[in-house]
């Protein structure tokens, strides 16, 4: 008898605390909850539906499905801006790398005063907001203000425009590596310093040399966090707006409005009151950097080991 | 910027940096100016003309029937696109709004702006030329009160041009001849054409009498577009080749690097608009060692038998449609910036060129010796008859995506990666995939 009564007041009693503590979990986890769905849930809900119409100046608004995915990936615009971003990563990711991998190792090795000043002097572009560091070296760029021309002049050269349709490629190239290579570098070095000692220290026992420490054993410990930063660096290349958008008005004639996909959307949502196209364009983007983060890791799933 | 609103149709005395309120545009609690006569109804107003606040109190102060509630909602662009998003939101939108005269068409084609025809148009018509009417008008409609023009003109540097012995030149020909001798002679470029001003490019196809656009939205839906006519490839071509020759500069305009080059003496000539000398003032031009070296000539023509006048840029006062009264927004689109007191602002201190002929026809405006000009009587002598002669220019709808296009075909003029005619064959393909796009008949 006991047992038959004890029974169910136990199930019940546990079904209450479990409730109870799976209210305490939403409870906690509510804050975030309210504000992702508000702030990155539904705007994404909407712009995947604002996606799926078609406005035009002449006949309004109608439902197209997905006619403007299939307009965006036949679109020259989007197609160009597309491969100029995966052009621009091809080049600058492995750029960046090996800058911030070579000056991480550097510090690693190197433990003095001075590299404690030039670590924090190479942190420093990352601290500086894109907006200003962009307008920063716009100046530096300039023929009147920059001190570019003054160089090539003293060796009777014409200083090259990094602004102008040939070179922007370039100028934004080393923006855009100036700014983040400390970032990187700064990853890399808690990844280093996260190394066992030991390991050098049996190594040199062994008669391994500086180099071949660094190259048997410092980069192949730290190959998870090169491969964090290559993801980090595909998508933000990918998304490329904020420094091409800041020197348009330097650059009109090199940086048009269709420059990067990012900046094609921006277009067309707000100057040409395109919101549907606009839209669309940046989920064709979000499907583009899927697909390349995609492949990037699927490449590396031997030596990738944060995501597996 | 943190109004403290009072009870009323409140005003501010703060916020006069011109940044305004960042919420709804018609909200008449949030004025910059300060409202005289509280009693009165409020029509909300977006203006960014440098003088702004006083030409509102003089509006104000005038008129007891009606208040304008300013508030400064960004410079061009930064105020269309919120203007854009209003519209596309359904409300937010002010009742009266600056708009420059190549917006007008396409605001109009989204129903976002109010036809002034009925609205007291029949008034003032004879304030303004036919032209700054045309401007301002979409097929039968008028949506705008004009207030300034941009009649173009070609401003240069008297201290150049002495020390290589150069004269104004008048015609096209000539100007290739004069930059080509100031080149020989290892001055500086004549002139600078930058891809970020596809407006003046446009002003210049108007001046070989090219129509780029028809476009009346009363057939509904049809376009003409002939952007690779032989006047526009005649104009595109003779820029290429100076640019092949040497003969000018290829730097964006509006850039502090290009005013810096304006001061160093880079170029021997600035082609521009009767508005210029007020924006190179504000930007430094003229005050230092370049003082009282400009001067002003007519525009140099195609064909000196059939002179072509050409304007770049001016403004208007618009009504939206979500105004809430639209006669009275009309009242106040016509009455302000009209009055004598605020016109004589605007134009002596050259914010702005006035459209309104009684200020063109008086002789305080024709005989002025504008100081920039080293007291030059620049009005009389280059622009009120250019401003005269002007017959207008017709917009549509697509032109923020044509002006887009034509940035690029610019761009590729000056980087050598097409000629002037591949350009602007290029530019007709582009702009009539766009136009087809949106659902225009195209008529090429």
């Amino acid at each position: 008898m006991s047992v038959s009564t004890d029974t169910p007041v136990s199930t019940k009693s546990r079904r209450s605390t479990t409730v109870r503590q799976n209210l305490t979990g939403w409870a906690f986890v509510a804050p975030f909850g309210i504000v992702f769905l508000a702030l990155l849930v539904l705007p994404i809900g909407y712009a995947l539906y604002l996606s799926l119409f078609q406005k035009s100046l002449i006949g309004g608004t109608r439902f197209v499905l997905f006619g403007n995915y299939i307009k965006a990936f036949s679109d020259p615009s989007f197609l160009d801006g597309v491969w100029f971003v995966i052009r621009f990563s091809i080049i600058l990711i492995p750029l960046q790398m090996a800058v911030s991998l070579a000056i991480a190792l550097i510090l690693d090795i190197v433990v003095t005063r001075f590299a404690r000043f030039s670590r924090l002097m190479i942190f420093l572009p990352y601290a500086i907001p894109t907006v200003i560091g962009a307008l920063m070296w716009g100046f530096l760029y300039s023929d009147n203000f920059g001190p570019l021309a003054e160089i090539f002049e003293s060796f009777g050269r014409q200083a090259p425009d990094f602004l102008s349709t040939s070179l922007i490629f370039y100028g934004l190239l080393n923006i855009v590596t100036w700014q983040w290579a400390g970032y990187y570098m700064i990853i890399l070095y808690a990844a280093l310093q996260g190394i066992d000692p030991t390991l050098y220290e049996a190594a040199r026992i062994d008669g391994a040399s500086q180099w071949q420490i660094v190259l048997r054993i410092k980069i192949p410990l730290v190959a998870p966090a090169l491969v964090l930063i290559l993801v980090f660096a595909l998508i933000g290349t990918l998304q490329f707006f904020n420094e091409p958008k800041i020197l348009q008005p330097l650059a009109a004639g090199a940086i048009p409005n269709d420059f990067t996909p990012n900046m094609y959307a921006y277009q067309q949502a707000f100057s040409l009151a395109n919101y549907n196209y606009g839209a669309a364009i940046s989920f064709a983007l979000g499907a583009v950097v899927f697909v390349c983060v995609y492949i990037f890791l699927f490449a590396t799933r031997k030596r990738g080991s944060f995501m597996s | 910027m943190l109004a403290v609103a009072g009870a009323l149709a409140a005003c501010t005395a703060g916020g006069s940096d011109g940044d305004g309120n960042g919420g709804g545009g018609g909200d008449a609690s949030n004025c910059t100016n300060e409202i005289k006569n509280p009693d009165a109804p409020v029509v909300t107003l977006w203006a960014w003309y440098p003088n702004s606040e006083t030409v509102v109190d003089n509006f104000n102060e005038a008129n007891d029937d009606v208040q304008v509630c300013w508030t400064n909602a960004g410079a061009g662009g930064d105020a269309y696109d919120k203007f854009q998003t209003a519209i596309s939101a359904g409300s937010g939108a002010p009742d009266v709004m600056m708009v420059e005269a190549d917006r007008i068409a396409t605001f109009q084609a989204q129903d976002a702006l109010v036809d002034l025809t009925d609205l007291g148009y029949d008034d003032v018509k004879a304030n303004f030329s036919e032209g700054a009417w045309k401007d301002v008008s979409v097929g039968d409609g008028v949506y705008g009160a004009p207030i300034d023009g941009g009649p173009m003109g070609m401003i240069y540097r008297t201290d150049v041009f002495e020390q290589y012995g150069l004269t104004p030149p008048t015609t096209w020909e000539e100007l290739e001849a004069t930059a080509q001798k100031l080149k020989d002679a290892g001055g500086p470029v004549f002139a600078s054409f930058a891809s970020n001003q596809p407006a003046t490019a446009t002003a210049y196809f108007y001046g070989n009498g090219a129509e780029p656009f028809t476009y009346d939205p009363a057939n509904e839906g049809e376009i003409g577009i002939k952007l690779n006519s032989p006047e526009v490839k005649e104009v595109l071509d003779y820029w290429d080749g100076l640019i092949d020759k040497g003969l000018v500069g290829t730097e964006n305009q509006f850039t502090p690097e290009y005013i810096a080059g304006v001061i160093n003496g880079d170029y021997a000539t600035y082609l521009s608009a009767a508005w210029a000398p007020g924006y190179l003032q504000g930007a430094g031009v003229g005050e230092g060692a370049d003082a009282g070296v400009w001067a002003a000539a007519p525009m140099p023509q195609w064909d000196t038998a059939n002179p072509i006048a050409i304007n770049w840029g001016g403004s208007a006062f618009s009504v939206s449609s979500q105004a809430q009264d639209p006669e009275l927004a009309a009242k106040v689109a016509f009455g302000v910036y009209a009055d004598q007191a605020s016109l004589d602002e605007g134009w002596q201190q050259q914010i702005i060129f006035p459209l309104n002929v009684d200020v063109l026809d008086s002789p305080e405006f024709q005989d002025y010796e504008v100081p920039f000009f080293d007291g030059q009587q620049a009005n009389k002598e280059v622009y009120v008859p250019a401003a005269n002669a002007y017959k207008g220019m017709t917009y549509t709808p697509l032109g923020q995506y044509y002006y887009s296009a034509l940035t690029k075909q610019m761009a590729a003029i000056i980087d050598g990666s097409a000629t002037g005619s591949e350009a602007a064959d290029a530019l007709q393909k582009d702009v009539v995939a766009y136009a087809e796009e949106q659902g225009f008949t195209v008529t090429e």
